[in-house]
Order: structure tokens, then C-alpha cells, then sequence
């Protein structure tokens, strides 16, 4: 036995695998459904009131985790849309405009805090609808989604310090479309500025998430907020095109694919609508030999797997250099076999459900381009729930620029992996992509965080971390990720006019 | 009461007109070519095409009818320079926009000369040179202050150091305002390479004279090669490959033409460009300077670090 141990080769405590099963195992903790409450119907919130579709259209809103119908949602037509306009139109010469700004911030400090009070309600329904981790939904859209109210509330009456030089004057109606990834925080961060900058807002959510935005609009009535500020009406692409089009909105705020994206800027073509995109992205996270590694490895992971990689600005791909490439995989592989995938309401759970049957069937279809196209793969053994939709945390090895897993947005738990050796080459490689949104890098050399952060043509780039979003930090991307910046104090601007 | 002589005295630059000085048998003058500025280089354009402009003191003049690749080339080499340009210090961009406000100075007679010949007047020639080098110098004060006045530290609720701002959004392709004969080319560029964007501008079809002698002004300015390029040509020709192309990252048009406007932000959505779209204005104004026009070519950067450890 002793002669036995001696030779088996020492391994130090660093190259250990990560085991958090052998010794104990997770037991489920399912996080409660019963104090939530969703109305079987939901129709349209236009003027303060909510109306049933004029076209009596329906469509139902499954859980992505389990499949079950959860509610059946109005499908707004263009007439639906212009009353929604003209209501937005109504409230924004006859109310919001003529309440002084101090009243109008008062109202989103209130909305904030019935946000807060029914945090665990919102964050309940966005799981079960959206099928995100019940741990994301509850720390960070949801509170994210309150603050973002509570920051706005107070510029409303401060604009005239955010510009120098320049009145702020609002613009009117706005537009607003929205996806599934963060239903109630995007909802969050189209609304707030608009409402602080004095504007009356027109609301789209996505087709597959539209149970928060409606919960929201019952906290706009809670709040008193008065009747055709805020609209939100449902529905899916027809529903946008008709806000998009509609001739009487002066704003146009799009959070989407940059397919979608360019549609919208094109289809505004000529008018004076205003127009904020946030688009696509394909973010480069880079890891230096002089990383702290073990927090990299972790920051990979969060950069890639928070919210099923349907973010935006997930860091899709990722750029090791050379010298610790085979460390840092390791350890990642390692990592990924931690992950627990499953039922969202499960506190436990790392990585919830895909959106939508759609969408896991784009992201099935490039895990196959990426084993064509001659990618090693690696997926950790995990147990997929047998019903619902989900998919195993995934990285792609032996990748190169010219992989289509490496240049398109795949909107999943895919992470595709390059390695380099110099600061110049990674720089190359990183911003050689029609994408710009975000960047990350991990070094423990401050000078070469800066040297790396100025060069990388990204609207938002974390160094030594990832992921991280904040009310006050603006938030947008460079090139083809979009136009203007959502959050902070450049985020007023684009639902203002300078003179 | 000075400048009206200016357009009696025998010309230096050899626009006096050529049958007068033939007939007096004086010495011929050297009449000069009007090309394009492009790289740092004034090559005619590459279609070998012209469009002849007469002048008010009757001379005809060729002026180069400036093609698509000769844009494309433009972007290369605007492209080309735009990392350099942007990696400046905002000072040294600061002290270069001076140098030229400095160098158009020293020149007034040949541009006094220039816009008479373009139909000014001598007065309201010297008022355009005048807020022109004005305008220069108030950009140039602007480089390296507009990151300070509108940068933010954001203080987010996270232990993390989370500042914004602003960086020079790329290569801007601009359409300069057609009625003014080289203040409203000058409040373009000027903004513009501020920040460190790089330019391919479109001068005024009617008077290009101006545009071209100002890039003369840029080539003895220290302004890197690239940074700036002057085409002659027409609109109608390249509005098109002003918005197409994909390289190009955000455009100005100054046009009062609705199916322009139309044209332009259609084709800017192709690789999602950042479009300004300005009608014909009054540059003197002090009103149309402001460091805005600064933050119209600039990209919001946000960077996190966290704190502790």
C-alpha cells in the first residue's frame, strides 16, 4: 500500500479537479411559484387602462423550462398601436409636459420602490417565463430593474446640468422595442430616461417574455402614474414595424439583433425620428499569461454562461495567450463540469433554460456549423431536463477568424476559443469583427489594462471582471452593435434635443 | 478700404486673365491646376474627368471630377491614419488644429483673392477668412478639454472604478455645405479630426477653388497625411459611395434635398453608420460652433475595474 502511494506522481493542490459532488450533493431548492400571481388573460395597457385587442388576437406565453402555458397574451394590431400612439401623444401635450419636473421625477421614485417591495414576484415570473436562473433573476434584473428607476427619478429635475451650454428639451413620444433576454430590466432602461427626460413612451416587449412589462405596467397604475405615459402593448416583428412606422412617434429605441437593427434604421430613413439601437455583439475576452487565473477562469465562465449566453454582450469569444492556454482550459473544463443546467426555479441552478424552441434550435444548428467547420468541441456530462429547452454549457477549441462559431453572434452558453502570443496580434483579432459592443481583459499589469481598454474598440470593456452593469454606467457599442448609450448620464441624451 | 486692390494688382498665382496678358506681351503667368487632396497627396482625380468652372474674373478653370475609387482610395488612406491620428495627444491635436488656423492665416490675400474670384465680395471674403481661422482656433482649444467636460466617473453600486469617455468614432465621410465657399467646409473638418476621427470631405461643387487651396493650407500644417482629404465632384455622383461604404463609420450631409436625407441614412444602414444630416446654414453664426459637433464623431467608452483585492 505505502510503496504503491509513493509512486503515484504528487499533484499540487492547484491542479486539483473542482469536485462539489462527491462530498455532498445539492439538494433541489425549488424557489416557490405560489405567491405570484398571473392573470390567465392579458390585453393591452394603452391609456392607463387595459383594452382588449380591436383584432380579438391571442397568443399563448409558455415556460421555457417546463413548456406549460402560463398566461395568453393580446397581439396588438396597427390600430391597436396608433391608439397607443395617440394616447402617448395625448399625455405628452396635455400632462407630462405641463407637470413641473420635480412631480415627474416623484413618480419614478415611486415606481422604483413598488418595484422593490414586489421584487420577489417580478423575479419569480421572469423565470418562469424567461427561463433564467431564479439567483439572476432575483440579484440582479430585478434590483438592477428598481435602480434603474431610482437613478433616472433624479435627473428629472437636473437635466439642465447634464449638458452644458444646451436647454434639454424633450422629444415627445418614444418608441420603445424590446427582447427576451432582461424583459423587466431592458423595460427599465427604455422607460426611466425617457419618463426623467419628459418624454411619453409607446412599449414593446418581445413575444416570448411580455408577463414582466405587463406586471409593470400594474406598478404604473399602483404608482399613479398618469393614464397614456407609459403603453405597453404585445405582440411580435408586426407589432414593432407598426411603432417603428407609426408617423407621430419622434423616437425610435430598439434593443435587438443587428439584423433587426439595420431594418429599423432603414425604415426611419428620411424621417426626424430619433433613434437609439442596441445590437449585436461578439465580445472578445482576453486573458493575459499575468492573469490572476483562477479569477479569469471564473470571469470566462460568467462572461460566457450568465443568462444562457443570451446577452449581448457575452464575451463569445475567447483569447488566451499561449502560455497558459492549456492552464486556463483546463480549469475551465473543469469549471463547466460544476455547472449545474436545469429547472430555473431551482436556487442551485447556474444555467436555466433556452428562451424558446427557436432559439435552441439556432444555437443546436451552430454547435453543428462549429463540428463542420472542424472546431474540437467540449461539453460537460450533464443531465438535460427531459422536458423544456436547454442546453449543456459548450466551448469550441482550435477555432480561427474565419469560423462562423468565431465571427456570428450565436446568443448561447457557446464559448469559442482562440489562443495568441502578442498584445498586437490579440489587438488585431479582437477588433477585427463588425461588432463593438463590449471587451474583456485580465491581466494583473495596470499599464496594460489601459493600454488594452484604450485600444479595443468596444463601448463597454471590464478589466478583471465581466458582465457587470450598473444604472449609472452607460452602456452601448461601437460599429455595427448599435448607435448611442443606454444608462448614466450619456444615456439622457438620446431622448433629448439640445438647443 | 485695402482688400479691392488686391483683385486690380497683377496676380501672383497667375489667374490673371491669359488673352490680356498675351495681347500686352507681359510675362505669361503660371496658371495653377486644381486637383484633389488625397493622402497627404494632391493627385487629379484617377477618371482623368473635369468639370470646367468659370471664374468671375472670367478665367475658366478644370476642376477635378472627383469618382468613386478616387473616394475609396480617400478611405484607405483616411483609414490608414485614423489609429495614428486618434493616438496623438489631445494636446499635440490641439497645437496641429492651431498650426493651421495659423498657417490659413498667413494666407488671407490668396483666399481674399480666391473667394472674390467665387463671387464674394472683398467684405464679406474677409469676414469668411476671418471666422474661419476663428473657427479653427476655437476648435483647436476644444481637443484636449471636451473629454474632460463631458467624460463621466459613474459611481456604480458595486466596488468596482467605472469611468466613461469619449473616443473618436473612426472615419467620417462628410458632404460639406454646397453654398458656402470654405467656412462651412472648415466647421466640418475642424470637429470632426478634434477628437481624432479622419475625413474625406466632399468641397462645394460651385466653389471648389477655396477647398483645394485649404487643403494646401492642411499639407504645410503638420497634419499627418490622411487625417484629411479633399474631393471636388458632384453629389448627385457621391452621395452614393459617401454611404455605402463599409469602412466608414459615420457621415455629415449638408443638404436641404429631402430624397438625399432619404438616399444617405437608407444607405447608412448597412453597416449601421452614425448620420448627421444638416441643412444649408449660416457658418458665421457663432450659434453653429459648439463642442457638440465634437461629440457627434465621438463613441461613448465605459471601462470597469474592480476595487480591493
Amino acid at each position: 500500500m505505502s510503496k504503491k502511494q509513493d509512486k503515484t506522481p504528487k499533484t499540487s493542490l492547484a491542479d486539483l479537479a473542482l469536485d462539489f459532488s462527491s462530498g455532498f450533493k445539492y439538494e433541489p431548492a425549488p424557489e416557490s411559484t405560489s405567491h405570484v400571481r398571473i392573470e390567465k388573460q392579458y390585453e393591452l395597457f394603452i391609456d392607463g387602462k387595459w383594452v382588449a385587442p380591436l383584432q380579438k388576437k391571442y397568443f399563448d406565453t409558455i415556460s421555457p423550462a417546463t413548456e406549460q402555458v402560463l398566461s395568453r397574451i393580446a397581439e396588438a394590431s396597427a390600430e391597436d398601436v396608433d391608439k397607443a400612439v395617440k394616447a402617448a401623444r395625448n399625455a405628452y401635450e396635455n400632462v407630462w409636459s405641463k407637470i413641473s419636473a420635480k412631480e415627474r421625477g416623484k413618480y419614478l421614485f415611486r415606481i422604483a420602490r413598488i418595484i422593490q417591495e414586489k421584487a420577489r414576484e417580478f423575479a419569480v415570473i421572469e423565470s418562469m417565463e424567461g427561463g433564467k436562473p431564479i439567483r439572476e433573476s432575483r440579484d440582479i434584473d430585478v434590483p438592477l430593474a428598481a435602480n434603474h428607476f431610482f437613478y433616472y427619478a433624479g435627473w428629472a429635475d437636473k437635466l439642465e446640468y447634464a449638458f452644458p451650454g444646451k436647454k434639454a428639451n424633450s422629444i415627445g413620444v418614444a418608441g420603445q422595442i424590446i427582447p427576451w433576454n432582461f424583459p423587466l430590466l431592458m423595460a427599465a432602461w427604455k422607460i426611466a430616461p425617457a419618463l426623467a427626460a419628459g418624454n411619453t413612451v409607446v412599449l414593446k416587449p418581445a413575444e416570448t417574455t411580455s408577463l414582466t412589462a405587463l406586471k409593470l405596467a400594474e406598478v404604473f397604475q399602483e404608482a399613479g402614474l398618469p393614464a397614456g405615459v407609459v403603453n405597453i402593448i404585445t405582440g411580435a416583428g408586426a407589432t414593432g414595424a407598426a411603432i417603428v412606422n407609426h408617423p407621430d412617434v419622434n423616437k425610435i429605441a430598439f434593443t435587438g439583433s443587428t439584423d433587426v437593427g439595420k431594418i429599423i434604421q432603414k425604415a426611419i430613413a428620411g424621417t426626424n425620428k430619433k433613434l437609439t439601437l442596441e445590437l449585436g455583439g461578439k465580445a472578445a475576452n482576453i486573458i493575459f499569461e499575468d492573469a490572476a487565473i483562477d479569477q479569469a477562469v471564473e470571469g470566462i465562465g460568467n462572461g460566457i454562461f450568465f443568462n444562457q449566453g443570451h446577452v449581448c454582450c457575452a464575451g463569445s469569444r475567447l483569447f488566451v495567450q499561449e502560455g497558459v492556454a492549456d492552464k486556463v482550459i483546463k480549469k475551465l473544463k473543469d469549471r463547466m463540469k460544476s455547472l449545474i443546467v436545469g429547472d430555473p426555479m431551482d436556487k442551485n441552478t447556474d444555467i436555466g433554460a433556452i428562451n424558446s424552441k427557436e432559439q435552441l434550435k439556432k444555437i443546436n444548428d451552430y454547435l453543428k456549423i462549429g463540428v463542420n467547420e472542424g472546431a474540437e468541441i467540449f461539453q460537460p456530462a450533464c443531465t438535460l431536463p427531459k422536458k423544456g429547452y436547454f442546453c449543456a454549457p459548450t466551448l469550441f477549441l482550435h477555432t480561427s477568424q474565419s469560423h462562423r462559431i468565431v465571427q456570428e453572434e450565436i446568443f448561447g452558453p457557446v464559448l469559442a476559443i482562440q489562443t495568441f502570443r502578442t498584445v498586437e496580434e490579440v489587438l488585431e483579432k479582437a477588433n477585427n469583427t463588425p461588432y463593438g459592443l463590449s471587451a474583456g481583459v485580465w491581466t494583473d499589469k495596470g499599464s496594460k489594462i489601459f493600454n488594452m481598454t484604450t485600444k479595443l474598440k468596444a463601448g463597454v470593456v471590464w478589466a478583471n471582471t465581466y458582465n457587470k452593469f450598473d444604472p449609472a454606467s452607460p452602456f452601448g457599442g461601437y460599429k455595427e452593435s448599435g448607435i448611442g448609450r443606454e444608462g448614466g448620464l450619456h444615456g439622457l441624451l438620446p431622448y433629448l434635443s439640445l438647443s | 478700404m485695402a482688400a479691392p486692390k488686391t483683385t486690380t494688382k497683377p496676380s501672383t498665382n497667375g489667374t490673371a486673365p491669359k488673352a490680356e496678358v498675351a495681347a500686352k506681351n507681359e510675362r505669361l503667368s503660371v496658371l495653377k491646376t486644381y486637383k484633389i487632396y488625397i493622402n497627404g497627396q494632391f493627385p487629379r482625380t484617377e477618371s482623368g474627368r473635369y468639370y470646367p468652372l468659370k471664374l468671375s474674373n472670367k478665367e475658366q478653370i478644370n476642376v477635378c471630377l472627383s469618382s468613386r475609387k478616387d473616394f475609396r482610395n480617400s478611405v484607405s488612406a483616411a483609414r490608414e491614419a485614423q489609429e495614428k491620428w486618434a493616438g496623438k495627444t489631445a494636446y499635440n491635436r490641439s497645437q496641429i488644429l492651431y498650426r493651421i488656423a495659423e498657417m490659413l492665416e498667413t494666407r488671407r490675400a490668396q483666399f481674399t483673392e480666391e473667394l472674390v474670384n467665387q463671387g464674394a465680395t472683398a467684405a464679406t471674403a474677409k469676414e469668411e477668412i476671418s471666422v474661419s481661422v476663428d473657427r479653427l482656433i476655437y476648435y483647436a482649444g476644444w481637443c484636449d478639454k471636451f473629454n474632460q467636460v463631458f467624460s463621466s466617473v459613474n459611481p456604480v453600486s458595486s466596488s468596482h472604478f467605472n469611468f466613461s469617455s469619449l473616443e473618436p468614432t473612426g472615419v467620417v465621410a462628410a458632404i460639406a455645405d454646397q453654398n458656402s465657399r470654405l467656412l462651412g467646409l472648415i466647421s466640418i473638418i475642424a470637429p470632426v479630426i478634434a477628437s481624432g476621427n479622419t475625413i474625406i470631405a466632399l468641397a462645394s461643387h460651385q466653389f471648389p477653388l477655396s477647398a483645394i487651396t485649404f487643403a494646401e493650407v492642411l499639407n504645410a500644417s503638420d497634419v499627418p497625411a490622411g487625417v484629411v482629404n479633399i474631393l471636388t465632384g458632384e453629389i448627385a455622383e457621391l452621395l452614393v459611395p459617401f454611404t455605402t461604404h463599409m469602412d466608414v463609420n459615420a457621415v455629415y450631409i449638408n443638404t436641404n434635398n429631402q430624397q438625399d436625407k432619404v438616399t444617405a441614412e437608407t444607405n447608412a444602414a448597412l453597416n449601421v453608420k452614425r448620420v448627421r444630416i444638416e441643412a444649408s446654414i449660416d457658418w458665421n453664426q457663432p450659434q453653429n460652433e459648439d463642442p457638440y459637433r465634437i461629440l457627434d464623431y465621438t463613441e461613448v467608452k465605459t471601462t470597469w475595474h474592480p476595487i480591493g483585492i
